[in-house]
């Protein structure tokens, strides 16, 4: 399915790589020296044994076709995910100096691809079949009605905090701390309400975020009692809105949308990290529908997650929706194809537009921080110590958040624009714009800018 | 319209619904007062509602939730309207770069070399892996013999390279081209990039503008019209020395030092003139370099006064048995060999005379010695004994005069023959001359003295020598340079002892040689006199060796097909 000569490029490669360490060890071995008896067949499996210090090479095979993302084998002791043997191979496959012809796979390669793609089909049956039967449904119900009654405690006991916060005055909460929210927060999990948890957690960090923080502090107090009060009153809204309730305070949805084939094109991918968790964001745009949809993926600390689409392929999927109005978060079911390089583009709208599409969003989710955008003819554009993208055609300009300000990202956007209109995807909310992929106005491929 | 101005720098949050700039003028006064709303409810959050009661409100109890509702309202709305900012005043856009755009592979090569930045990971040079930053300069230089544009989104990264190592500042400047200058004026950590370039990246007039070239000259920055000045000498060199006369006299000492080393670049007869004025320059480091550049004229009339001065001094004594050179050092420096720029006062620790001789000779023109010595070739000069020990004083003088005078005949006389076991030192002529004088020779001559310097005295004086040599290496330097390498192995010691001539193989080794590399990439068996685990360690280099071989080979490919 991935054809000769269709290829990954590099950076697409190295998207893969677990940490910067990997990379550099990987690009290290995107070299014809080191490898032999390399080759890859039509179905998507790159095979090679790469001669390491040792007197045996290691063989290394990965099955870029698989339906859950490029999985890799490799008989190194490295504990790092994918390796730099599998990064080497990729990009050495990448390249196009035929150092990886095609050809038919070693016995070795086979049986554990053969191997894989068994168990896959396997689960898949097992999964049809036990979403059939899954559990007693009146113990789950029973047990459904326990959790939403410690959620009501619970969000009935942060109004009680809020009120208290708003009698007393904000500017005593400056004094008090962070250990008063930490307090509360853990409150919520106790509540097993961890959306609760995380925003009021985030409170504790306002009154230390510079000048201007009683508006912020203000606002996010607002919109933590607009969460409460939906949540007491869920059976009066539109079923919509309750169901972004739900997933707003924490409850776990399931993807239970129709499944929505498309080519997919992956917009931008990026991980966030705190101290247990690293998120990483796929964002995709659909072809034909010309929807945007949100894959989450989730690694422990320090490890990265397993589902990686390299930014600027398409790939030919089942999407599946999460419940709520307004919800772009999408779950990935069947792939039909492993993902190709593409010329396809996002298509762009102007700077006044993309305010107001945010501006409706909000309609849906009135707590959304940011909506995923296209700004088709932008140039980035100096504003005294900040940048903004201006419309290249029109007066008005969206300044970059105070984050996106100090990525490096920032100086590839103004080198590929040089001054000149651009087309940038990226996230518009209230804070401003953060840019996360690029196009040069002529031919040329996606540039990644996080 | 809106009653206060919407400053650029913010998305703006009006409380109108309506995202058009321009609103009727009778919801101004509906914007304003709930403008004038959201600061109130601020207000009162900020002191508590047990001190102020929001408007509207009037029940105390019920106070902080009206507050809470009311805000939740606000800070929906706010966001809702929010409009977009006015566009700041638009920067000039860089210059277009005609250059071809680099083929796929080779923008794929360039992407990973650059993720070998140090700092990017995990530092130390150990194991089979090839050091990608160390084939930089190699991918540059070939990239711009092609004549290819840089990938605009690869100049921050390449820019951040050049900022950490000068010695690749020039080919990543050149390389990036125009758009990376464009950059730095807008990145204060890229300031470099208009400091090297010359004129600070201002395009320079060519011949057709004599205008501008003239308005440059005489009213630009010092180091645009350095730059400007060695443009010129490049292109016509008259022209150059036409512009530099022009304000010779009106130009600061400093200035007339630099300027007058610009002549070296296609220095000829015709300079002599000038040349000869600035002996008389007030600078003496002006009158220096002047009488330097004149004497690496043979034909100028200062060579031929050094060479009457030199030949004085320097005869060979017929009352020997065998002909012997017989020196007679100055006894004086007179104010004429002053002012044809020798320096009169001894460095401490060097005699007065042989520091006057060693500048005559250096500065007189070599063929004086044929003539002056009865017909002898350079080799039968360089081979007569030296009467009262000043052979080391007067070959080094040679030395230096065949390097100013780039003389391959007197190189090649002074380096002897590579075997000579004077070659490998200590003798009349120090490696660093012999790196030197090598350099007066043809590249394939230079690498057969190498390899057959190497092939004699090993690899451990090899370095300096090597340096001077073409990249790539050919063959017969390449393979004594493998050959000594092995040999190295074999005798049992680590290799770490050879990682600089190690390292330079894998920059300069030619490719078509790993094929001859790759029986030494297996790990050999210890014997008794190896050193432990050594063999090991050899078959880690050879093996890195090879695949940056293979890697270099590969660059050159992607950057030169089609």
């Amino acid at each position: 399915m991935t054809q000769q000569g269709v290829r990954w490029t590099a950076d697409q490669v190295l998207a893969l790589a677990p940490d910067t360490a990997s990379r550099k060890a990987g690009s290290k071995l995107g070299v014809a020296g080191p490898w032999s008896e390399a080759g890859s067949s039509e179905e998507g499996t790159v095979w090679g044994l790469c001669k390491g210090s040792g007197s045996k090479p290691y063989r290394t095979v990965i099955d870029i076709a698989d339906s859950t993302g490029p999985a890799y084998k490799c008989s190194c002791p490295s504990r790092k995910f994918p390796c730099k043997h599998a990064l080497g191979l990729l990009l050495l496959w990448a390249g196009e100096d035929g150092a990886v012809p095609p050809g038919k796979a070693p016995d070795w390669a086979d049986e554990w691809i053969e191997g894989r793609r068994k168990r896959a089909d396997d689960k898949r049956a097992e999964g049809a079949a036990g979403s059939a039967s899954a559990g007693d449904p009146e113990a789950a119900r029973r047990r459904a009605e326990r959790r939403a009654e410690w959620i009501t405690a619970g969000a009935s006991e942060l109004e009680q905090r809020l009120t208290d916060l708003l009698r007393g005055g904000l500017a005593s909460a400056e004094q008090r701390g962070y250990g008063l929210w930490e307090e509360t927060a853990a409150r919520m999990v106790d509540a097993q309400a961890p959306g609760l948890a995380a925003r009021v957690r985030e409170l504790g960090a306002i009154p230390s975020s510079g000048p201007g923080w009683p508006v912020r502090l203000l606002e996010e107090c607002a919109l933590l009692h607009l969460l409460d009060q939906g949540w007491l009153r869920r059976a009066a809204l539109p079923d919509g809105l309750a169901a972004t309730v739900r997933s707003r305070i924490g409850l776990p949805g399931s993807a239970d949308g129709p499944p929505v084939r498309d080519r997919w094109l992956v917009l931008a991918q990026y991980d966030t990290a705190d101290s247990r968790l690293t998120t990483r964001r796929i964002w995709l745009y659909g072809a034909e529908s010309g929807r945007t949809a949100l894959l989450l993926s989730y690694g422990a600390a320090g490890r990265a997650p397993e589902l990686t689409l390299p930014v600027g392929l398409t790939l030919e999927a089942e999407l599946s929706a999460y419940p709520g109005a307004g919800q772009l978060r999408a779950t990935l079911g069947e792939r039909f194809a492993a993902p190709a390089p593409t010329g396809f583009r996002p298509p762009g709208v102007d700077v006044a537009r993309a305010v107001a599409q945010y501006g409706e969003a909000l309609r849906d989710d009135p707590w959304l921080e940011s909506r995923p955008v296209t700004l088709g003819r932008v140039i980035p554009t100096p504003d005294g110590d900040d940048w903004q993208l201006a419309d290249a055609d029109g007066e008005f300009a969206l300044p970059l958040t105070p984050a996106a300000r100090s990525r490096s990202g920032l100086w590839r956007l103004v080198a590929l624009s040089g001054g000149a209109p651009v087309t940038v995807f990226g996230e518009c909310g209230h804070r401003g714009f953060s840019p996360l992929t690029a196009w040069p106005e002529g031919p040329g491929e996606a540039v990644t800018l996080c | 319209m809106t009653s206060t101005p919407i400053p650029a720098s913010a998305p703006v949050p009006v409380p109108a619904p309506s995202p058009t700039p321009v609103s009727a003028p009778s919801s101004a006064s509906a914007e304003a007062s709930a403008g004038s709303h959201w600061e109130e409810l601020v207000t009162v959050a900020l002191l508590g509602t047990t001190r102020r009661t929001p408007s509207g409100v009037t029940s105390r109890r019920d106070a902080p939730t009206a507050l809470l509702d009311a805000a939740a309202v606000e800070t929906v709305r706010r966001r809702a309207g929010m409009r977009p900012g006015r566009a700041a005043a638009r920067i000039e856009p860089a210059a277009e770069d005609a250059r071809p755009a680099l083929p796929p592979a080779a923008a794929r090569r360039l992407t990973m070399l650059l993720a070998d930045r140090p700092g990017a990971g995990s530092g130390g040079r150990r194991g089979t892996a090839p050091d990608l930053m160390e084939l930089l300069p190699q991918w540059l230089a070939t990239a711009n013999r092609q004549g290819f544009a840089a990938p605009p989104q690869a100049l921050p990264a390449l820019l951040d390279a050049a900022r950490g190592r000068t010695d690749i500042r020039p080919a990543v400047l050149a390389f990036a081209g125009p758009r990376a200058l464009w950059l730095a004026r807008l990145n204060a950590d890229w300031r470099f990039a208009l400091r090297a370039a010359p004129g600070g990246g201002a395009v320079l007039p060519g011949p057709e503008e004599p205008e501008r070239m003239r308005a440059l000259w005489e009213e630009g920055l010092f180091a645009e019209r350095v730059a400007l000045l060695a443009a010129v000498r490049a292109r016509d060199a008259a022209a150059a020395r036409d512009l530099l006369a022009g304000t010779w006299a009106s130009e600061r000492a400093e200035d007339r030092l630099m300027f007058l080393d610009s002549l070296r670049t296609g220095l000829c007869a015709a300079d002599e003139p000038f040349l000869e004025g600035a002996l008389a320059d007030r600078s003496r480091n002006v009158r220096a370099t002047a009488a330097e550049l004149l004497s690496a004229l043979p034909g100028s009339a200062l060579a031929g006064r050094m060479a009457e001065r030199a030949g004085s001094c320097v005869a060979v004594d017929p009352t020997h048995g065998t002909p012997t050179i017989a020196v007679e050092a100055p006894h004086e420096c007179d104010a004429g060999m002053e002012r044809d720029g020798v320096v009169a006062k001894a460095p401490a620790g060097r005699g007065e005379r042989s520091w006057w001789l060693g500048q005559l000779v250096e500065a007189a023109p070599l063929d004086t010695w044929s003539r002056r010595l009865r017909g002898r070739t350079p080799e039968e000069i360089v081979a007569l004994p030296v009467a009262d020990d000043w052979q080391d004083e007067l070959h080094a003088a040679w030395c230096r005069a065949a390097v100013r005078q780039r003389d391959p005949s007197w190189s090649r006389a002074l380096l002897g023959t590579p075997a000579a076991p004077e070659a490998g030192g200590p003798g009349a002529v120090s490696l660093a001359e012999r790196a030197k004088l090598l350099g007066t020779l043809g590249a394939e001559e230079r690498a057969g003295w190498v390899a057959g310097f190497i092939a004699v005295h090993g690899l451990s004086e090899a370095f300096q020598l090597l340096g001077v040599c073409a990249v790539p290496w050919a063959g017969p330097l390449g393979r004594a340079v493998v050959d000594a390498l092995n040999i190295a192995r074999d005798a049992g010691s680590y290799p770490w002892s050879f990682s600089g001539v190690m390292g330079l193989a894998e920059r300069c080794l030619d490719p078509a040689e790993a094929v001859r590399l790759e029986a030494l990439t297996s790990v050999p068996d210890e014997s008794e006199n190896t050193s432990p685990g050594a063999g090991g360690y050899w078959a880690e280099s050879f093996q890195r060796l090879v695949t940056t071989l293979h890697l270099r080979a590969a660059i050159h490919t992607e950057l030169t097909q089609r």
